[in-house]
């Protein structure tokens, strides 16, 4: 392959999202002189800020019925008040006809944006309903080889041995008020500080979030038959005493 | 009404049959009326280990195909009054055994008899799962060997669940351990497993621990029930069992190793 063939292959160019804060200027009145005193007020009060500052001018709040908008007379307004105009938003057809006219990209009208910020409040009563109140499953019989158990969306509660060759699975944490020696598996969807408590552990598989240690790991711990809890720590299955 | 017995264990060769035809017989001893229903249908057992093989005519699927009534099927003992044995068929497979058709016989046999012993095929398959379904209480033969506790669990976690009881929300099936081929010297040694361990694990209630004995094989091959062999020490641990059963407070026997006399030290006496 010769130079320039690996030239053509080295990407000249990335194309990126990205989020930027930029000023809107949302016009209220179609009046340019009263708009002329009131920038100049502004500018005056933090000349800083208005030195060839990125702008998006906002039409589409502009109400109806105001007439219609000298759009290159608006933006030489703003310039010479040190605010440069990137584009518009606009939902006349005569503005945006404008804006084509001056090669001036057009923004979609900010209802949807807003109306989805408009929405947050009213969506805010609901949020508390994320915590909702998940029963735990309480089991109060021991759990045989063979047997399954799972508590979806919450914690499981066992208060009887649980044997070798049962699995106990939970969203949430798993207690086990008596010797386990089945397998746990807590935080099964995921849930990385879900824990494990057990009053004696002599588990065949102890698993958070789908990280686990085997009874082979288990049986050389030497907290083997003692009461403890188990956690996660980044990447490691943490046994400490209870 | 009479109380429906299953004697099970998951794993074969443990001593289900052999237990069910020595409870059966000590039932029957104490006065009550019995009945022992073989399960195993296509490898039956128990009408040898009672001794009664060259009476059977009709067998459990006959009765359930109604091919044969149950009193024409039921087999009396010869040497005890209250004794009954149901055969299984040998020529069929457990298929045979349907719900509808197993539920009808327990209870016709139910209406005439005290004690209804069903034995278990092993396995958790079809035979295993129609002798536990009906069942009032459970009999669980392990040897203490980690396979058999393990089997036996997990057929403790099917009679709290797949049993009749369970599917009605009933009161669940009271379930007892019995410990069988039970060797303490072995046990010292860590050969074994303890009592206490398996008790551990399983934490079901203790009907018995049946010593391991010669006098076990003898009867099984004589056909004679060995709680009736009152010498042995097997029998006995079986006698105390059916008393347990019954509802009588007797210690366990045979936990600890038995010192050997002087005699039976040079002589090698036998066990």
């Amino acid at each position: 392959m010769s130079q320039a063939d690996l030239l053509d292959q080295d990407p000249v160019f990335q194309l990126k999202g990205s989020m930027l804060a930029i000023t809107v200027l949302e016009l209220a009145h179609n009046d340019l002189t009263r708009l002329d005193q009131q920038l100049a007020a502004k500018v005056a009060q933090a000349p800083g800020f208005f030195s060839n500052t990125p702008l998006v001018l906002a039409l589409d709040k502009l109400p109806s019925g105001e007439g219609s908008l000298e759009l290159a007379e608006l933006m030489t307004l703003c310039r010479n008040h040190g605010l440069r105009t990137l584009a518009i938003r606009a939902n006349r057809e005569e503005d945006i006809a404008a804006a084509a006219a001056l090669d001036l990209p057009v923004l979609p009208p900010s209802g949807a944006r807003e109306r989805i910020i408009e929405l947050a409040p009213a969506a805010a009563p609901e949020k508390p309903k994320e915590p909702e109140f998940r029963p735990s499953r309480v089991i109060t019989t021991p759990i045989r080889g063979g047997q399954q158990i799972y508590a979806a969306g919450g914690d499981l509660i066992v208060l009887a041995p649980v044997s070798a060759g049962a699995e106990l699975l939970a969203d949430g944490n798993i207690h086990v008020y008596a010797p386990l020696r089945g397998r746990a598996l807590a935080g099964v969807k995921g849930n990385v500080s879900a824990r494990i408590f057990c009053q004696q552990m002599g588990a065949e598989l102890l698993s958070i979030a789908g990280h686990y240690k085997v009874a082979e790991d288990l049986r050389r711990e030497p907290l083997w038959g003692e009461p403890v809890q188990v956690g996660l720590t980044g990447d490691v299955l943490n046994i400490t005493r209870l | 009404m009479a109380k429906i017995i299953v004697v099970t264990s998951g794993k074969g060769g443990v001593g289900k049959t052999t237990s069910s035809a020595a409870i059966g017989t000590g039932l029957a001893l104490r006065g009550h009326k019995t009945v022992l229903v073989d399960f195993d249908v296509g490898l039956r057992n128990l009408d040898l280990i009672m001794g009664c093989e060259r009476r059977v005519v009709y067998d459990f699927v006959n009765v359930i195909n109604g091919e044969a009534t149950l009193n024409q099927a039921l087999i009396k003992d010869k040497r005890i009054e209250n004794l009954f044995v149901l055969a299984a068929s040998q020529t069929r497979d457990k298929d045979a055994l349907t719900k509808e058709g197993v539920g009808k016989v327990i209870e016709e046999l139910s209406k005439t008899f005290e004690y209804v012993i069903c034995d278990s095929p092993a396995g958790i398959e079809q035979g295993a799962h129609m002798a536990m379904y009906f069942a009032d209480e459970a009999i669980v033969v392990t040897n203490p060997e980690v396979s058999s506790v393990r089997d036996s669990d997990r057929m403790l976690g099917l009679l709290a669940s797949k049993s009749r009881r369970a599917e009605n929300g009933e009161e669940p099936i009271k379930e007892r351990l019995l410990l069988t081929r039970y060797n303490p010297e072995r046990v010292t040694k860590g050969e074994m497993l303890g009592v206490e361990d398996v008790g551990e694990i399983l934490a079901i209630n203790l009907l018995g621990v049946i010593p391991e004995s010669q006098a076990v094989l003898k009867a099984s091959n004589q056909g004679i029930p060995v709680i009736l062999d009152e010498e042995s020490d097997a029998g006995q641990a079986y006698s105390d069992a059916v008393d347990r059963l019954l509802g009588k407070d007797v210690p366990h026997r045979f936990l600890d190793v038995q010192k050997k006399g002087l005699l039976q030290r040079l002589f090698g006496g036998k066990e």
